[in-house]
């Protein structure tokens, strides 16, 4: 079945009994849970979209005697804010999903890595927690989650410096291989999985794969969180349906003079009006973790740029010279060439340069800046230059 | 980390001899100690005020006003970002996005989140943080 246009969706924020779908979950085998998961096709939330199923069942397969789930709440992509809103409302359903993912796994301890800005949810949260170890004892399922603070950091979204944040030290991403799934947090299996994902997971025990599969498109199963801002009537929290076309979604979110969507935050793709109705939000197109930012004509996609890269360049941990020194010279560049210190080509050099960073750069942060930086210098070169 | 988490939480800043002491404490280096704080924005290893005022600067934010807002803060506190007031109450930084892109400008003092900001609003907010 194919999407046909935008449909709102109420899946993440519906009411359910928690206890009744985590009953349901706990009596099923790990090996039934992770067929469900993979017949979804849920893919994760974050933005990387990598199977959520099979996150599981490469997890599920390491032999240790110490295994963890960790829910990766450092939301830190510029525009993206759905996680906390998540949290602030439905964090019960957060713990049942890393509770199911426990079970799946094999798993008895799960962490929330926690942005230290939302730092303020916390004494909500704890009391939250303790009613929801209350009610998985009374199901008679062992499963104990703790919360731990991030403190400011970006790349601490990225999975491997999540881990090393939470054993205390600096959060500079590991090299990879080993994943995760084999060792992670701790160097124990682990499966991380963004606040969405784990949502959703609990929503598909409680309704089944098939009613999942029956939104989105093959490539984007299901619907998702947007967070829409920027130039928009109508900024906020909204759950849509995977599958729509740009265009689709500033008809409905547009405040008609939109000239350009950034899909994916800062790391993501920059999509001009002219592209709105061929571009696919979702995996076959453009993938986002949630962020849709809209700007209309009276904005300059300079400033926008510049914006990002000062942000990359500040948040680039430093570790690897392909990121720390490519966020500062495409900075220094894009200035440059705007001041007319150099000839307008050497632009064509700065996007050799985001090139290299994608191949060259360790962690997904020193991949991603050229999304950003090629889509929006391709598409609006003479708004860089004069 | 939660112990240097749980100082800034009460101190607001971590000062070297704090972080020597937490080495010691943990039978580790000072330097690595220090290179922890030193690599997260929100653990401070320099003097901060009571109230730690960041306003975001990140697009949004920055689209919806955010020079009025910070202009106003300086204007109030008499001094400019990255800096602390004189008696040690305030200090005003800029930080990137805090998640609050659908309300914004935004702001955090210490940990409590101010949106949808105004000149107005933030006056009102940073007068009652000064008769605290």
């Amino acid at each position: 079945m194919e999407n046909t246009g935008l449909n709102k969706v109420d899946l993440i924020f519906e009411k359910i009994n928690n206890s009744e779908v985590l009953t349901k979950a706990f009596s099923m085998t790990r090996e039934k849970i992770i067929q469900e998961m993979l017949d979804s096709g849920l893919k994760g939330r974050g933005g990387a979209g990598f199977p959520t199923g099979l996150k599981w069942k490469y997890t599920a397969a390491e032999k240790s005697d110490e295994k963890y789930v960790v829910c990766n709440a450092d939301e830190g992509e510029p525009g993206t804010f759905k996680d906390r809103e998540i949290l602030e409302r439905v964090s019960n359903k957060v713990h049942g999903g890393m509770a199911i993912a426990g079970k799946a796994i094999g798993a008895k301890k799960g962490i929330v890595y926690l942005r230290g800005e939302y730092r303020y949810l916390l004494p909500k949260l704890m009391t939250e927690l303790d009613s929801f170890h209350k009610m998985i004892k009374e199901i008679g399922y062992d499963f104990n989650i703790e919360y731990c603070m991030g403190s400011g950091a970006y790349i601490c979204g990225e999975e491997s410096a999540l881990f090393e944040s939470i054993e205390g030290k600096r959060g500079e991403p590991r090299n990879k291989p080993p994943y995760p799934t084999a060792s992670g947090v701790f160097h124990k299996p682990t499966s991380i999985n963004n606040v969405e994902t784990l949502v959703t997971a609990m929503m598909i025990m409680k309704h089944g794969s098939k009613d999942f599969t029956q939104y989105g498109t093959s490539d984007s199963r299901g619907s998702k969180v947007f967070s829409v801002s920027g130039d928009t009537p109508t900024p906020g929290i909204f759950e849509l349906e995977l599958g729509m076309t740009v265009q689709q979604f500033v008809n409905e979110f547009g405040d008609g003079d939109t000239k350009a969507v950034q899909v994916g935050g800062a790391s993501g793709f920059c999509v001009p009006r002219k592209k709105f109705m061929e571009t696919i939000i979702g995996f076959e197109g453009v993938p986002t973790g949630g962020s849709m930012k809209l700007f209309n004509s009276s904005r300059s996609m300079y400033n926008v740029l510049h914006n990002y890269l000062e942000f990359f360049t500040e948040e680039s941990c430093g570790q690897c010279t392909p990121c720390r020194v490519g966020c500062q010279q495409l900075l220094l560049g894009v200035e440059m060439v705007k001041k007319s210190e150099v000839k307008s080509t050497y632009l064509n050099e700065l996007i050799k340069l985001a090139d290299t960073m994608k191949i060259a750069a360790k962690c997904g942060l020193g991949q991603s800046v050229g999304n950003a930086f090629k889509s929006i210098v391709g598409n609006f070169r003479e708004e860089i230059i004069y | 980390m939660p112990i240097l988490q749980g100082i800034v939480h009460k101190h607001n800043y971590l000062t070297d001899e704090v972080m020597v002491e937490v080495a010691r404490e943990l039978d580790i280096s000072a330097a690595e100690v220090y290179g922890t704080a030193s690599f997260y924005t929100f653990l401070d290893t320099q003097v901060k005020g009571k109230y730690v005022i960041r306003v975001c600067k990140t697009i949004t934010c920055s689209m919806k006003g955010k020079s009025d807002i910070i202009q106003t803060l300086e204007e109030m506190l008499k001094i400019k970002v990255g800096e602390t007031t004189a008696d040690n109450q305030f200090s005003l930084l800029e930080t990137n996005c805090i998640g609050w892109c659908h309300k914004a400008p935004a702001i955090l003092i210490n940990e409590m989140p101010y949106t949808e900001l105004t000149i107005e609003k933030v006056t009102e907010i940073i007068k009652d943080y000064m008769q605290k």
